[in-house]
């Protein structure tokens, strides 16, 4: 190869790999200048965010988080959010890595039976059973309780749970929990130490795409939780837009205050979480 | 010999069965058996009862406007969704392939909005909508032009679109990505020896090696576009402006809960089922004609 072709060769792979890197910095831009943008209005007064909504805030102010806090009960949205999401994390995790214990590990009259049922179930959306839960929720007297959201949110995740459970349980072999047995360990007890610690892993993934669903639903808690001093933090962003419409600032601090804690954990767990979304979702 | 004695079986199954029959198998019958009665109320009053009616809400499906509108929406939102989520999803993915340094990092950036809620995500657009000081007027203002409706009857639906599929494309992305890593780089390699461009690269190695991914993303892509709800109802509430950005999610619960037309959605649910399982087989052997005639 003569020099001068090589040289030409080399700029040009260099043009491409420059046009690439503009390509995915502008699409990144565009994914997180809408974040920023709100950020940064949050510290700005209303009128501010209605005629310069691009330059700095000229004084900077938190009136915007003090009025959400004091006005929205933003606290103990958040509070709501946690119980209710917590619990449906922990409800999934524990109800599939029984399921899925029992469905790799037992032989049972039914079992072909139940398996279907639960990749079956993946085909109900939600609205094809949220009138009669309503109804039920409505007749236990359950209306505007955490408890309301989280037992059909428990019910919307376990099966997609189960399954990812047992794509993995299928794989561990049984050695080390016929070895427990023989030294006298009971079902309970390897099902405990030895099956739960294995499934780390994917139990994680199981706990990142039950919490991040329920934690971001909207259609369930806006139908369980009409009373707004109860509301979890979806309903009460949705309660804002309706409510403080023209209320910008404020509008800004909320979104804000309700993306923080999700960016935070997002920035320490991004790997796990990124796989737990995916991986859940393409082996459902 | 452990899993011998089956009585710890009951521990096991049993109280997952129980949310799975209580919470999605009888509400999944009874709301069949609900769409053929009047429902008056949510829950029977004392006395009352509610009337059986057959088939008369089935009947009312076929001269629902609003219902078209819906369904015509929903589609629209299915292609949009492959063409834009996938699509674009799949050529950053290439792109991102094809670069040696800051691969985690656009990972990171391109995935962040699939973790924040569809609601702040559509209360965030809102502002930037909004016609009064809302960030694209003040960019239109700027320019010397006059402020626009974005969202009049002509643009709402794009307008909706735009943050459903934005917030979405990382979420292929990812999976894209992963299924490209899994391509060994000797393919590539050998290709370059023979002389094979990088572009007919892509349509003649990654496109083909790539079916069974594509196909996975664009089923999930349109089924889940069949079920979005959250965004549009932030950003247009009631399908506003009149109706005319319903997507079948939002026109259910509308019918249901906002006008207590508790049968007529129950009906509606069973749409979305009906739709729900017809348009994956589709998708299916679409997806799968395609890889035989290749081969």
């Amino acid at each position: 190869m003569r020099p001068g072709s090589y040289r030409a060769e080399k700029k040009k792979f260099h043009f491409s790999t420059v046009v690439i890197y503009m390509i995915l910095i502008v699409w990144g831009a565009g994914t997180i200048f809408p974040f920023l943008w709100v950020v940064l209005n949050s510290f700005k007064e209303s009128s501010e965010v209605l005629s310069s909504s691009f330059s700095l805030p000229v004084n900077a102010t938190l009136e915007n988080y003090q009025n959400a806090f004091e006005r929205l009960n933003v606290l103990q949205a958040y509070k709501n959010s946690l119980i209710i999401s917590g619990s449906v994390t922990i409800g999934v995790m524990l109800l599939s890595s029984m399921m899925s214990f029992a469905l790799t590990r037992y032989e049972f009259k039914g079992k072909k039976l139940l398996m279907s049922m639960i990749v079956a179930s993946l085909m109900f959306p939600v609205f094809s059973t949220i009138i009669p839960v309503f109804k039920m929720i409505v007749s236990l007297k359950l209306l505007n309780t955490n408890l309301a959201v989280i037992l059909p949110q428990i019910a919307g995740n376990l099966s997609f749970a189960t399954i990812v459970m047992i794509g993995f349980l299928k794989s561990v072999p049984i050695e080390m929990e016929e070895a427990a047995y023989m030294e006298g360990a009971n079902v309970y007890q390897v099902f405990g130490k030895i099956i739960v610690p294995i499934c780390k892993a994917s139990l994680s993934t199981v706990a990142i795409f039950s919490f991040l669903w329920s934690y971001n639903d909207l259609f369930v808690q806006k139908i369980m939780i009409r009373d707004n001093t109860k509301f979890p933090v979806s309903t009460l962003l949705e309660e804002i837009s309706s409510k403080y419409g023209t209320d910008f600032g404020l509008m800004a601090a909320s979104v804000t205050l309700i993306v923080f804690p999700v960016l935070i954990v997002y920035i320490m767990l991004q790997k796990n979480i990124i796989k737990g979304l995916t991986a859940g979702a393409v082996k459902g | 010999m452990l899993y011998k004695k089956k009585s710890p079986l009951l521990v096991f199954v049993i109280p997952g069965l129980l949310f799975l029959t209580i919470f999605l198998y009888l509400p999944f019958l009874e709301n069949i058996k609900n769409s053929c009665f009047d429902m008056t109320s949510i829950v029977k009053m004392p006395g009352s009862d509610w009337k059986y009616i057959g088939a008369d809400n089935y009947q009312k499906l076929l001269t629902d406007k609003d219902l078209m509108v819906a369904i015509a929406n929903s589609f629209k939102m299915m292609f949009l969704t492959v063409v834009f989520e996938v699509g674009i999803g799949f050529v950053l993915a290439i792109l991102v392939m094809n670069i040696k340094k800051g691969q985690q990092i656009f990972r990171t950036i391109f995935f962040f909005p699939i973790v924040i809620s569809a609601t702040a995500i559509g209360l965030l657009f809102k502002l930037f909508y909004n016609f009064n000081g809302g960030m694209l007027n003040q960019i239109l203002l700027g320019m010397g032009h006059e402020p626009v409706n974005w969202l009049n009857p002509q643009l709402a639906f794009v307008m909706v679109s735009i943050p459903t599929l934005w917030s979405y494309v990382g979420f292929y992305f990812v999976i894209l990505l992963t299924g490209l890593s899994d391509i060994s780089d000797d393919i590539y390699e050998a290709a370059e020896i023979d002389g094979c461009s990088k572009l007919k690269q892509v349509g003649y190695i990654t496109i083909p090696l790539m079916k069974s991914v594509l196909a996975t993303c664009v089923t999930l892509a349109v089924t889940g576009a069949l079920k979005i709800f959250d965004l549009p109802w932030v950003i247009v509430p009631n399908g506003a402006p009149q109706g005319l950005t319903h997507f079948l999610g939002t026109y259910m619960y509308q019918v249901t809960f906002g006008m207590n037309n508790y049968d007529y959605g129950s009906v509606l649910a069973i749409v979305i089922v009906v739709m729900g399982v017809l348009i994956s087989k589709a998708v299916g052997v679409l997806t799968a004609e395609k890889k035989e005639r290749r081969v």
